[in-house]
């Protein structure tokens, strides 16, 4: 989130799309209840099924699955020719003045340097800025040039009518109109609206592109950065957030960092090129500082090791030749044999990833398999045979399984990151049962082992296992001193920097924040973000005082939010280009003659003075926001409505007779995988997956209480579908592919309507997730047995949001 | 017709309407103070936690009995929503609530196990042969399969047969130090929940 889930209480408006917070977020969604109670907040729903939140909402619209681009591209339209945008904010803090290059081009569907053997964009040059002599990127104040954001989105989204989005979309004309028009209403500076979305867009091939156009949106509307605004990401997990920070993600580093590529030989031009100079005069470009993030990162992990000399261990680390080996990558590999051994940390691939039989089909091909859960999970039992719900031979499957029982939330001391950034930290309540260890005993433990071993015996590169920084005082860390390691600490001493003559800071003392992290190796940091939550004041993420003395629902003194315990990012833009809050009931930050100063910590240089003209989107190197995202997305600088991959329609309205384009034409698929695909003549219905919200994934079935209220799988059908197919509440059905089928009972329901879309009629079916072969509920199959093994272009998250099915009454 | 409090809801409970037995002058008698349920969290120790499931991260209190004591195990017998926690304000949704019943679930792990290649069941082993086994079977795969040069000479030091999964509700702790230590055998099959 940008914004943080107390805060939704400021908003004049409530967009939830693309979730169900009312369901999946039940406490959170009490901050819309208090919005509408306390501040006159109206709220909209816009989403396939008439969920619990839309069964509270002031107005709902359905939507077809999959069309969420062509809805926000066609209110992009719409705010631009109504000229319903925030003027002084979009002008200042946005990118509508920059000139982009000469040979950048769309033309039917695909953006210049498309490679279609490849299936992906080649040629990013010209998704770029023109870059003048001074070595700034050309801007035109006055909006006019052809070729700066401004034309070159109200172009790009002329083409998305209000007439052919509601085809589109299956959404009635006026239903649109009205949603649109209120949304409009926000673009009054003062007046805000949030979205809070959820794995409703994430799931999809265009995930991420869908959530860019939502940010379009907010920031037409001025929104991004005000109190009562902002994107709003309802995370999935409890530290998902934490995980994602923290970098356990094929590319990534903690704290955003990316690890080399192949050619990246050199230390020192690894940091350069992620070292951003500022785009414009006098912009912060925060990222300029990677390498003193980087080096405290190496200090923390290789400690005396790290020096000047080696680069600081830069050999140390892999480097990748693909873009990443993200999970759906792996489980293809496995399936070929090329992976022999594969651990599962709370994690359950086989009900978590999509199309359950493919990867059954790799595991099998596994030597072996580590499981460390709390919970018997699917995964861990893949080889047994559970009747139709997992259909295997135990004989023929020759992988060894170790499985390590795990403590659970109770019974550890540490930190997780909810949705709002915040740090919070939590206190061990009981021993975990028998033999449970904790996660970090079980890493520690495999550690010293390898360590041992190659120590002993030698073998592949030892540099990085035997010289891995293990400062601990037990075998085992306790959270508290990996907590501190991740704040960071000073490696020796460092004088005073501020010129008031202070001590600096002594070796071995806790860093006050990132501001202290050096590139000389003189500080250590295992999270440059989280620098600022263990300081010398102490476990800042334990602090407990819910007090709101401004009453803007920030609570600054409750746990610890990253960065910097600012509540609400880019926070500067809260303030006009003078420094005065765009409107006093959403005052956050502004500038006091001396200071910026406020009711957050400000996101920003406390110091800069307006008329310094630095602007508030302080990581970008232009210093304000885009729309136009360069080259930093697969599909193109501007989000375009493709068809998910099973699409109802078989065609893209947008592009009718370009074939290239009917679905993401950067969007990743296996060879293997295109042949698994439905089509819509053979299997016409839309379906999607959700949660439910007596569930929690695949962990609450082993739950008695949860059990009991919610103990048997089933499908939602919409009453013209069921009468057409003779199916009655209560009768069993099956729900089939080409990857596999499901069954369940049949609830009929009002909430999912048939949508006439592109000329047709759309039946969409829900599959409820949660049910598998394993768990005190009754047994059920595994949902995502019906999902595509496609990813998102970016993400390559799965489109699971999106898939066809046929259905008959068993 | 006699009966004491608990007795006479019983019977009302069974389907006779308490108001019309009332009505009856079968009224119960008042309690007796010996037969006052005590209020089950009188002697619990609390503890401050967070809800594990959704990214709300409400705020939980645990209670839990035990003395503390060396070789007295703390067991938690109780589960509610923080009252001072600035989200949630002391509510749970109907995941959180069944909690206590995560914790206490039949089907928490107990041992270590081990399934063997080709059998139908799990045979229960010590940790010690567990982790022996698994250090054996990572540093065999690794020296086998890591590649230290790709095929331009170039330095990449990366392995490619062993894959990662971590977790999705385990702490910043857990997850730093799992990325420290599975980093650095040169993985780059690593994900986490966030990925799906």
């Amino acid at each position: 989130m940008t914004n943080t889930w107390t805060d939704i209480a400021n908003a004049n408006l409530v967009l939830v799309m693309g979730g169900n917070a009312a369901e999946a977020h039940p406490c959170g969604f009490k901050w819309v209840t208090e919005a509408k109670a306390h501040n006159k907040a109206r709220l909209i729903v816009v989403d396939p099924r008439f969920t619990r939140t839309a069964s509270v909402a002031d107005y709902y619209a359905p939507i077809r699955i999959g069309s969420d681009i062509a809805f926000m591209g066609g209110l992009i339209n719409y705010l631009l020719t109504e000229d319903k945008i925030q003027h002084e904010y979009v002008r200042n803090y946005t990118d509508v003045s920059f000139v982009v290059r000469e040979d950048f081009d769309f033309d039917d569907g695909l953006f210049t340097g498309y490679n279609a053997e490849k299936r992906t964009y080649s040629d990013k040059s010209s998704w770029n800025y023109e870059i003048g002599e001074d070595g700034f990127a050309v801007v035109d104040p006055t909006l006019q040039h052809p070729r700066c954001v401004f034309q070159l989105m109200k172009q790009h989204y002329s083409r998305y009518t209000a007439e052919l989005v509601s085809q589109v979309c299956g959404m009635p004309h006026d239903r649109m109109m009205k949603v649109w028009e209120e949304i409009a209403t926000c673009s009054v500076p003062g007046k805000t609206m949030t979205i809070l979305y959820a794995l409703g867009w994430t799931q999809h091939s265009v995930g991420a592109q869908m959530i860019r156009s939502a940010a379009m949106v907010q920031m037409l509307l001025g929104n991004v950065g005000m109190p009562g605004g902002g994107v709003n990401a309802l995370r999935g997990h409890s530290n998902i957030q934490g995980l994602t920070d923290l970098g356990l993600l094929s590319n990534l580093l903690p704290g955003y960092m990316t690890l080399a590529t192949d050619p990246e030989q050199n230390f020192d031009d690894y940091i350069a090129k992620r070292t951003l100079k500022p785009l414009r005069p006098g912009q912060m470009s925060y990222w300029q500082n990677y390498g003193k993030f980087h080096v405290s990162l190496m200090k923390a992990w290789y400690g005396e090791a790290a020096t000047a000399e080696n680069g600081y261990c830069y050999d140390y680390l892999p480097k990748l030749d693909v873009p990443g080996y993200d999970v759906l990558r792996m489980f293809d590999r496995m399936g070929r044999g090329e992976v022999n051994g594969y651990f599962c940390q709370g994690f359950n691939p086989i009900a978590a990833l999509p199309d359950k039989n493919r990867v059954l089909k790799a595991m099998t091909k596994l030597k072996w398999l580590v499981i460390m859960d709390p919970l018997v999970t699917e995964t861990s039992e893949f080889w047994r045979n559970v009747g139709p719900y997992n259909d295997v031979d135990p004989a023929d499957i020759q992988t060894e399984v170790i499985r390590l029982p795990t403590s659970c939330f109770a019974e550890e001391d540490g930190s997780l990151v909810n949705s709002s950034r915040w740090l919070q930290w939590h206190w061990k309540g009981a021993e975990p049962p028998h033999q449970a260890k904790s996660d970090i005993e079980i890493m520690s433990e495999l550690f010293l082992r390898l360590r041992n071993m190659y120590r002993e015996e030698g073998g592949a590169f030892p540099d990085p296992i035997v010289n891995l920084a293990w400062p601990y005082k037990g075998v085992v860390p306790s959270a508290e001193e990996l907590a501190k390691e991740l704040n960071g600490y000073a490696v020796r001493d460092i004088p005073d920097t501020t010129g008031t003559g202070g001590p600096g800071v002594k070796a071995g003392q806790q860093l006050g924040g990132f501001a202290n992290l050096k590139d000389d190796g003189s500080t250590a940091s295992g999270c440059w973000i989280f620098c600022g939550s263990w300081t010398d004041q102490g476990n800042l993420m334990a602090r407990r005082d819910n007090s709101d003395p401004y009453n803007m629902k920030q609570n600054l003194g409750w746990a610890w939010a990253w960065p910097m315990n600012r509540r609400i990012l880019y926070n500067r833009a809260s303030a006009d280009p003078q420094g005065k809050p765009w409107a006093g009931d959403k005052r956050c930050i502004w500038w006091t003659g001396k200071a910026w100063s406020g009711t957050d910590i400000p996101d920003y240089r406390p110091d800069v003075p307006p008329e310094a003209g630095m602007n508030p989107f302080i990581m970008n190197p232009e210093g304000v926001a885009r729309f136009f995202s360069l080259d930093k997305l697969n599909e193109g600088p501007f989000p375009e409505h493709y068809e998910p991959f099973e699409t109802p329609i078989g065609i893209n309205p947008f592009h009718p007779n370009n074939k290239q384009v009917i679905s993401n034409p950067a969007g990743r698929v296996f060879d293997s995988v295109w042949e698994t695909l439905a089509d819509h003549k053979e299997y016409p219905y839309a379906a999607t997956s959700y949660r439910l919200t007596e569930h929690f994934h695949y962990w609450s079935k082993h739950c008695r209480l949860n059990a009991i209220v919610q103990p048997e799988q089933f499908v939602e059908i919409g009453e013209v579908l069921a009468k057409e197919k003779g199916i009655a509440a209560g009768d069993r059905v099956r729900l089939a592919n080409k990857r596999g089928h499901i069954e369940a009972v049949a609830v009929v329901t009002k909430r999912i309507r048939p949508l006439q879309v592109n000329g047709q009629t759309v039946h969409q079916i829900g599959v409820p997730i949660h049910w598998g072969f394993v768990g005190l509920a009754r047994n059920g199959y595994i949902a995502n047995t019906l999902v595509p093994f496609i990813g998102d272009g970016n993400s390559q998250t799965p489109e699971s949001k999106c898939f066809l099915v046929n259905l008959e009454k068993v | 017709m006699d009966m004491n409090r608990r007795q006479f809801f019983k019977v009302a409970g069974i389907g006779l309407g308490g108001s019309s037995l009332a009505a009856l002058g079968m009224a119960p008698t008042p309690a007796f103070a010996e037969q006052v349920r005590h209020f089950k969290l009188t002697h619990t120790k609390e503890t401050r936690n967070t809800c594990p499931y959704c990214s709300v991260g409400c705020g939980l209190i645990m209670y839990s009995m035990g003395d503390e004591g060396k070789n007295v195990a703390q067991n938690i017998i109780h589960i509610e929503g923080d009252a001072d926690h600035p989200v949630n304000r002391g509510t749970l949704c109907p995941k959180g609530a069944g909690l206590l019943d995560f914790i206490h679930s039949p089907n928490r792990l107990k041992y270590p196990e081990v399934r063997k290649p080709g059998s139908n069941e799990w045979t229960r082993i010590s940790w010690d042969d567990a982790m022996d086994r698994i250090a054996r079977l990572v540093k065999d795969d690794r020296d086998a399969n890591f590649i230290a040069e790709n095929e331009k000479g170039e330095t990449v030091n990366r392995l490619l047969t062993i894959g990662f999964l971590a977790a999705s509700a385990s702490s910043n702790e857990t997850g730093y130090i799992t990325h420290k230590v599975v980093r650095n055998l040169g993985l780059l099959g690593f994900d986490n929940q966030a990925r799906v």
